[in-house]
């Protein structure tokens, strides 16, 4: 054992803090070693990813660490789990997996975590402050707290994050240290048109060729809309984050450590410079469907992830002005939107809920339709605007899979077809 | 250079044997292992793209997809994706299906992590090696690989045919 602990960190591993610290320390100390970390340092919050997935393995290490009584000594939020806590039998999920899912749930639940239940805790509860430093899980969620809010974090992998929680401590290396947060390599989008740039299914579409691209470096991009908003952010870190290992991008105007070229890369050089035309995105967008145009279609899956407010009052306008022309959604087609409670409980004190619950939209909370079994066996084909599950979904749920934007999801959706 | 003993390639070249090269690695995961190469120049998330269940290599985009990493030495740069693979790999070791050891070209802390979890609570690890550029690229497709504790990776690829 390499790393250098502190008498605290040596308390811990001892045992002398409980059988749960002495676990979560000894994971922590073999991950110092892993990556070489000179000595551990504190982190501030925690983000939980390892809830998410229901596995016996998942299941059991919370529960054994719960029973060791193992409680988080920091403000700790929770991603989306396997479960629909309110709605899961609307959803067709069965007892078996519903009564595991609840005991994972209530295992970090006990442990003192928050139950906020959703994959995009920047838009919901406790969002980190600049430079502070967090143990955050789930890519799209390390990435949005790293580039969107200046925070600092690694890519904390499941299992870790609940040790980060319980310990307070974490190696102190990578992206926690500012010298390894200078941009890597640059990414120029050339002759853009502005309006293109204004849709999210743009931001998706560009995070899915920026992490193929960048791999694990750090992208800085240049000349995306100054005015990009948090749900668009949000979209392309999922895609990002999902088709490479993007834990930190810079947007030259956008994000705070860089507002100019210079401050991304930290006065330094980018170590290659790729231009991107608008074929490169129309390439790239090709890429994420499987499904072919006039296919027929059997689900709509928006909010991967979790829908913010504002997208909810976007799709209301769209099916809007679809239900003033006469026309419903097809009956063939079901159209699910996930989303986190505290972006429910706004959407219920709008004018538009309505709007949204009339035409058929069903709306599932806390949860991911890669962790719970939602989607039937029937489902051959779903349409999305999220580069993240476009990204997935052929692989988890062996479906073919159509990328579009919202407004394309909605006209499909009434349409029957893509 | 790789690292091997010339007399005993000479002898076991005479007999017509497996030509053995020795890799020096560093271990990321210790452990030892054996099992024929199934290598990609391509990264994978475990999630999303390993059934842990089967096994089976199920991102439809990849080039491995439909591949079994089951007891075979996995070999591919790095991670990408899913912090939720740690919990895939450790789910496919209980399951009987991992790959019987990992190599990379990178250190990958949330696979690292799933097998150092699994080491903690089931005293099951996989063995994960990173291996310098040279080396991992010297790896053939269906190489016999073994692998020690101390990182080292011994390959043996069978003669060509007609060959000495």
């Amino acid at each position: 054992m390499s790393v250098q602990l502190s008498q605290e960190d040596e308390q811990m591993l001892n045992g002398q803090k409980g059988p749960a610290a002495r676990m979560a320390m000894r994971i922590m100390v073999r991950m110092a070693d892993v990556v070489e970390a000179p000595e551990m340092m504190d982190v501030s919050q925690a983000h939980i990813d390892g809830c998410g997935l229901l596995s016996e393995t998942g299941l059991e290490f919370a529960e054994t660490l719960a029973a060791k009584g193992a409680k988080v000594s920091i403000p700790t939020t929770l991603n989306m789990g396997p479960l629909d806590l309110q709605n899961w039998r609307r959803f067709g999920v069965n007892e078996d997996f519903a009564a595991k899912a609840i005991r994972q749930a209530k295992a970090y639940t006990d442990m003192g975590c928050i139950p906020t239940w959703t994959c995009a805790p920047y838009q919901s509860y406790l969002t980190p402050r600049f430079g502070r430093q967090i143990a955050w899980g789930e890519s799209n969620a390390i990435c949005y707290a790293n580039s969107v809010l200046g925070a600092r974090t690694n890519r904390y992998g499941d299992f870790i994050d609940i040790c980060a929680a319980i310990t307070g401590r974490v190696p102190k290396c990578g992206l926690h240290l500012k010298q390894n947060r200078k941009g890597q390599i640059l990414l120029r989008l050339v002759d853009i048109d502005p309006a293109v740039m204004q849709s999210n299914a743009f931001f998706a579409v560009l995070g899915h060729l920026a992490g193929s691209l960048s791999d694990d470096k750090i992208p800085v991009i240049e000349g995306l809309p100054v005015k990009a908003s948090s749900d668009q952010l949000k979209a392309f870190c999922a895609a990002a984050a999902s088709s490479g290992s993007i834990a930190l991008f810079h947007a030259v105007g956008i994000t705070p450590e860089a507002n100019t070229l210079e401050e991304a890369f930290q006065g330094g050089q980018p170590q290659r410079t790729i231009d991107i035309h608008l074929s490169d995105l129309q390439k790239a967008a090709s890429e994420l469907s499987t499904a072919r145009e006039g296919t027929s279609l059997d689900l709509v899956m928006l909010g991967c992830p979790h829908f913010s407010y504002d997208e909810f009052r976007q799709l209301a306008g769209l099916i809007q002005a679809q239900t003033e022309k006469g026309r419903t959604l097809n009956p063939d087609v079901r159209f699910i939107v996930i989303s986190s409670q505290t972006s429910y409980s706004l959407l219920q004190r709008s004018d538009f809920f309505d709007v949204l619950t009339d035409f058929g939209v069903e709306i599932t909370l806390d949860t991911c339709m890669f962790h719970t079994p939602m989607v039937s066996k029937d489902t051959k084909v779903i349409m999305t605007n999220s580069g993240k599950c476009a990204y997935y979904a052929p692989g988890e749920l062996a479906v073919q899979v159509a990328f579009g934007s919202m407004a394309d999801c909605v006209d499909s959706a009434v349409k029957g077809f893509i | 250079m790789p690292n091997f003993n010339f007399a005993e390639l000479l002898a076991y070249m005479s007999k017509g044997g497996d030509v053995e090269k020795i890799l020096t690695g560093k271990p990321v995961v210790a452990g030892s292992a054996e099992g024929t190469a199934l290598v990609s120049k391509e990264p994978i998330s475990f999630w999303g793209g390993l059934c842990p269940h089967t096994g089976e290599i199920i991102d439809r985009r990849h080039e491995l997809s439909g591949a079994i990493v089951t007891h075979r030495v996995f070999v591919f740069p790095q991670g990408r994706g899913s912090s939720t693979s740690s919990a895939t790999l450790m789910e496919s070791i209980k399951a009987g299906v991992a790959p019987a050891a990992i190599i990379n070209l990178k250190v990958d802390p949330i696979l690292a992590l799933g097998s150092i979890v699994s080491d903690e609570l089931y005293h099951k690890p996989v063995p994960i090696v990173v291996l310098s550029e040279k080396d991992f690229f010297s790896i053939r497709q269906n190489d016999h690989l073994t692998i020690k504790p101390d990182g080292t990776v011994k390959i043996s690829t069978p003669p060509r045919r007609g060959g000495s």
